[in-house]
């Protein structure tokens, strides 16, 4: 498996981790009303969840095992596939910290637009760099 | 990967780019307000990347994938997973702009079923090809 899918994969399995975590501390009613921001980690929860766990993993494994681009590049742009994980991560961390601060201080959107960012060009840039990966034989 | 397979997967790659596009500027919104007009985007970033990204990417690469038949058609019936691919796509564009434009209970009803035909179609088509190693089966 090349290292960027083990990357993709590994970390994928953090955020799976993660958000069951994040998922029953939300289910704690004590929780809920010891910490004020906690109403704005549902949306987190869920985007640790279908962002960090299940569309990593997709990235990973087609990365892996999607038909090769040709013979010489079999994978495409490795730098390409290096800044769509640090985009998707670094946009989900910046969204764990954007979500609860603009509800506590709504004064304080930076990382919330940060986030926004960097996981637009995440997600873009997947969809880019796979495109011509999907292909007949 | 064969031709539908390439169709499923690009449709799904064109929702995710699209989900991810809407997500950005709910995003945007949640820390500078554009517009309360924005939130009516919210169903269609769920369908777009629930249906649209997933079940197009799980159609497609099951599609390609799966134990193939004995004998042709190797893959089964292509007009079966042909009308799977228009059944599940008319369904996700109908519920998403019925929710964005019209809010029309009718519609996005007309989509959901579409969707559901497009399961069960799929069901139908990959029931078969789930079988042991060693052990073909003809349809």
């Amino acid at each position: 498996m090349p290292t960027l899918s083990r990357w993709f994969i590994k970390t994928g399995l953090v955020y799976f981790v993660t958000s069951f975590v994040l998922g029953i501390v939300l289910k704690i009613p004590s929780a809920s009303e010891s910490w004020i921001f906690m109403p704005a980690m549902t949306p987190v929860y869920f985007h640790l969840f279908m962002i960090g766990w299940i569309t990593q993993i997709i990235v990973g494994v087609s990365w892996w095992m999607f038909p090769a681009m040709s013979r010489e590049n079999p994978r495409g742009s490795e730098r390409a596939g290096w800044f769509v994980y640090f985009c998707i991560n670094a946009g989900l961390l910046t969204r764990a910290i954007g979500e609860p601060l603009v509800y506590v201080y709504p004064d304080e959107p930076i990382p919330l637009l940060v986030s926004a960012g960097l996981l637009w060009l995440g997600g873009i840039g997947y969809a880019a760099s796979i495109w011509k990966r999907v292909k007949g034989k | 990967m064969p031709s539908l397979s390439v169709w499923f997967v690009r449709t799904a790659l064109i929702y995710f780019a699209s989900g991810f596009t809407v997500g950005a500027l709910l995003l945007i919104h949640k820390g500078v307000p554009l517009s309360p007009l924005i939130w009516r985007l919210l169903p269609a970033h769920i369908e777009w990347l629930f249906a649209g990204w997933m079940l197009n990417l799980v159609f497609g690469v099951a599609y390609w994938m799966l134990p193939r038949h004995g004998i042709e058609p190797i893959r089964g019936r292509l007009w079966l997973v042909r009308s799977v691919f228009i059944l599940l796509n008319t369904g996700i564009l109908t519920v998403s702009f019925s929710e964005i434009f019209f809010r029309e209970i009718t519609f996005i009803v007309i989509g959901r079923l579409m969707e559901a035909a497009s399961a069960i179609g799929f069901a139908i088509h990959a029931w078969p090809r789930i079988y042991p190693f060693g052990q073909y089966q003809v349809r």
